[in-house]
């Protein structure tokens, strides 16, 4: 709809829109959270939703502590291999739609941390994640503009159309399967249908005039995302 | 109260105990007692009633593996000489293996008379997981303090302790079949992704890849980065 | 497609003295499992407790979730590398872990610290005592059904507190801000003052915090008497920190081992009588108290000088064979570190004495015969980060 129109309508009382908007403008401006913080970092985003740095202001105005009635996980600090299957349960105990904030080094992917043996190097291996804070730890406005940008993606998700999010479609999954404990690691050590190890590319530098021998081929990765 | 005169009255008043001494070359002059199993209780009870060593602060478990010492000593030897054989100092290089073992450490403090730290040690006879080698007793019943730091010790290191109230894994999960803290431990292969890989993580990452089906490592798209 | 997997009821093993009363009536008994991911439990932790009623008849503390493996990362990075992570261990307070870590490996090799590190060191830490012990008056209270508000109070004075750190240190929590034979950098322009501005204003917020807790006729019911631990229980327990001297235990380790400059200042060291969840919370309360009075006094004598030990070599440290068990007292009780060098530049063993931890081995003791929302409260007077039981 033109934009003056709606302007105009607007001055007399009439309020004209889509229903995608309103439907995606009620979803971003009461996103629930849950109650879930890990470590270091929760302690960050309690610090968020205290006086100073007010989270409450952006919709998030009640920390749920029962996932039932959540819309939002933040995993705030590092996820260990025996929490693991716990924070898998809970993702599935969310109802839809539902979103992942991974908050920190060690949710994205193992943070400080990654040599450990029951340390999980990132939740993106188990469930999907939608916003990624770098920071050890994020500062707490890191966390708001995180919180903006989930915003902003629930603002752009279509309705209807081959675009529209996963809880509007009839066969993506919702729940995730729980991985067990093995003698050694977690089986399976991550869920094939949401993570692929990048793989690395063979860089070869050319080698230089003056030296006999070709240099080194480095490896890096690229997005897999 | 200095160490030679607790072990000395340990020795006269725990009849059989079997204690040693082990110097501590820091500065912080922290030397510690190495009690014998068969008499550990007995030794820490005595500890506690009659030397006032009632507060049992830390219990840690520590991994020594064996290993080789190789000396150069000077031996007589008959050697073939220019004249004919004769006897001539040599130098020899002795190698001897020491069995490895592991110890748990246990740092004692007095809250009457405020002294401490008394490290306590106890040694195993061996490392083999399960086995009798690995079997110390509790001293759980002597300081309440040590019940979790003992399953701590325990589910990292393996030591089995006798006399335990409830001797179970504390930190990994309970199906876990390793001893992590050893170190002879080897991590699960647990991929990581590392955008500047070198050294042993190249190295991992290579050997990860072979061993996955697809294509080989050699056939990747050779090309530049981002 | 999607299976969930049913989750593993817990394992217990009732102890010999509640038989008993478990064999008469079995199916009264009722199984939960309370945590990990619980609003009050201050982390990731888990008790499994078996009911009566409402009435605690067993609980098993589980820990591990939050292993991080610390100590063997700590044998695979140098001791300068190791400084970072000690920040994480108790994540409220990363200054004294610090502080921790620095002293045992000062006492190993026997490096000396300058006059005005020392002094950096103690308003460091007793700033972090005060932020540690108003945000767990904050949780207690929140525990206890205010939702929020008073910790909204604790956090605004704790953001001040994090205001002089992040100025000190360029970190709000994660300081890394000690090193063997000093401190890192030295207070910029202004510090100072604002230090002490901070320490003038603090009794205003204390007092406002005291009269909520002794004229609130709920807290005092639901405190008194509750989680009553006795003396010998807690020596034989290795209990430390306030926890201890609420029952009685006069050890505080500034006064027993005398590190640092601590002989310098003048300041009480609170005690309890009663042993209960109330002589926790009042023995913290005072203790902020104290904490002033020293502060006050550091500010005001802290000398000009070096802030590092010029002979002090950061980087390819490597300390003779030997070793050594270091402790301070930390907000939440004693904070040792055992280490062994073997002449590398990376520890041989490195081990965390996790007050919380041992703190915790009386969670049982203190529960049994209680409600479970008083379970609540007794773990919140605990004072417990799972940073740092399960490292």
């Amino acid at each position: 709809m033109d934009e003056q129109l709606k302007a105009e309508l607007g001055k007399q009382g009439i309020f004209a829109t889509t229903l995608q908007e309103i439907y995606n403008w009620g979803r971003r401006n009461s996103i629930w959270p849950l109650n879930f913080g890990l470590a270091c970092c929760a302690i960050e985003m309690i610090a968020t939703t205290m006086a100073r740095y007010d989270l409450a202001r952006f919709g998030a105005e009640v920390f749920r502590p029962s996932p039932r009635q959540a819309d939002l996980m933040i995993v705030a600090g590092t996820v260990t291999k025996k929490m693991a299957p716990q924070v898998v349960r809970l993702y599935n105990q969310m109802p839809e739609p539902k979103y992942v904030i991974s908050m920190g080094a060690c949710a994205i992917s193992g943070g400080p941390f990654k040599q450990g043996y029951n340390v999980l190097k990132g939740i993106d291996r188990y469930i999907p994640v939608d916003v990624y804070i770098p920071g050890c730890p994020p500062r707490p406005e890191a966390l708001i503009d995180a919180f903006l940008m989930l915003q902003k993606k629930i603002d752009e998700q279509a309705l209807t159309g081959n675009a529209r999010p996963r809880h509007l479609q009839a066969d993506a999954p919702s729940e995730f399967p729980v991985p067990a404990f093995g003698a050694h690691d977690l089986e399976p050590p991550s869920n094939p249908a949401l993570w692929q190890p990048p793989a690395p590319e063979l860089v070869q530098i050319a080698p230089a005039a003056t030296s006999a021998a070709p240099a080194p081929a480095t490896a890096g990765g690229h997005e897999s995302k | 109260m200095d160490l030679a005169t607790i072990q000395s009255e340990l020795e006269v008043s725990v009849p059989g105990c079997r204690l040693q001494i082990v110097d501590n070359p820091s500065p912080c002059v922290q030397h510690s007692l190495v009690v014998d199993a068969e008499h550990a209780v007995l030794v820490a009870t005595y500890l506690q009633d009659f030397l006032h060593f009632d507060y049992c602060s830390n219990v840690t478990g520590v991994d020594w593996l064996p290993k080789e010492l190789s000396e150069k000593i000077k031996v007589k030897k008959t050697v073939d000489g220019p004249n004919g054989p004769e006897e001539k100092e040599v130098d020899e290089v002795r190698k001897t293996s020491v069995p490895g073992y592991l110890e748990v450490v246990y740092h004692l403090f007095s809250t009457t008379d405020r002294t401490g730290p008394l490290p306590l040690r106890m040694r195993t006879a061996g490392r083999e997981v399960g086995g009798e080698a690995t079997l110390l007793p509790s001293l759980t019943p002597v300081w309440r303090s040590c019940e979790f730091q003992e399953r701590e010790v325990y589910d990292l290191f393996g030591i089995h302790f006798e006399g335990h109230p409830d001797l179970r894994r504390l930190l990994m999960w309970d199906e876990f079949t390793d001893h992590p803290m050893r170190r002879d431990y080897v991590d699960p292969d647990d991929y990581e992704y590392e955008p500047t890989a070198h050294d042993e993580v190249l190295a991992r990452m290579r050997q990860h890849y072979s061993t996955q089906p697809g294509p080989a490592f050699g056939d990747l798209p050779q090309g530049g980065g981002q | 497609m999607s299976t969930i997997t049913l989750p593993t009821p817990p394992v217990l093993n009732p102890p010999a003295s509640l038989e008993a009363s478990a064999s008469e009536n079995p199916e009264r008994l009722l199984e939960l499992s309370l945590g990990p991911q619980h609003p009050s439990t201050h982390g990731v932790f888990r008790m499994n407790v078996v009911l009566d009623g409402e009435r605690v008849v067993r609980l098993k503390p589980v820990f591990g979730y939050l292993h991080r493996n610390h100590e063997k990362i700590a044998e695979n990075e140098t001791y300068l590398g190791n400084m970072p992570y000690t920040d994480r261990l108790d994540y409220i307070c990363s200054l004294t872990n610090n502080w921790a870590y620095a002293l045992a490996v000062e006492k190993l090799a026997g490096i000396p610290v300058p006059e005005r590190a020392e002094y950096l060191r103690v308003i460091t830490a007793e700033l972090t005592r005060l932020l540690n012990h108003a945000a767990l008056v904050g949780f207690l209270l929140q525990d206890m059904g205010a939702s929020g508000t008073p910790l909204m109070y604790a956090f605004r004075e704790r953001e001040k507190i994090l205001d002089l750190f992040e100025a000190l240190t360029g970190a709000r929590m994660m300081c890394n801000y000690m090193r063997f034979g000093g401190c890192r950098v030295d207070a910029p322009a202004g510090w100072l003052d604002q230090a002490r501005k901070v320490v003038a204003d603090f009794p205003k917020f204390l007092d406002e915090f005291e009269k909520l807790l002794v004229s609130n006729e709920i807290l005092m019911e639901r405190t008194q008497g509750v989680g009553v631990l006795s003396r010998e229980l807690a020596i034989s327990s290795a209990i430390s920190g306030p926890m201890a001297r609420a029952s009685g235990l006069n050890y505080d380790i500034r006064k027993v081992d005398c590190y640092g400059i601590y002989p310098r200042f003048s300041f009480r060291v609170p005690l309890g009588s009663h042993g209960d969840v109330y002589d926790r919370y009042m023995i913290r309360i005072l203790e902020m108290r104290e904490s002033l009075k020293i502060l006050e006094q550091a500010l005001r004598d802290i000398p000009e000088g070096p802030i590092l030990d010029p002979k002090s070599k950061p980087r390819g440290f490597r300390p003779k064979p030997g070793e050594c068990y270091g402790r301070i007292e930390a907000p939440k009780g004693e904070l040792g570190f055992y280490l062994i060098s073997d002449g590398s530049p990376n520890p041989y063993r490195y081990r965390v004495r996790p007050p919380s931890l041992i703190n915790l081995t009386v969670l049982e003791d203190l529960c049994l015969g209680h409600n479970v929302a008083d379970v609540v409260v007794i773990l919140g007077s605990v004072d417990i980060v799972l940073g740092e039981v399960d490292r």
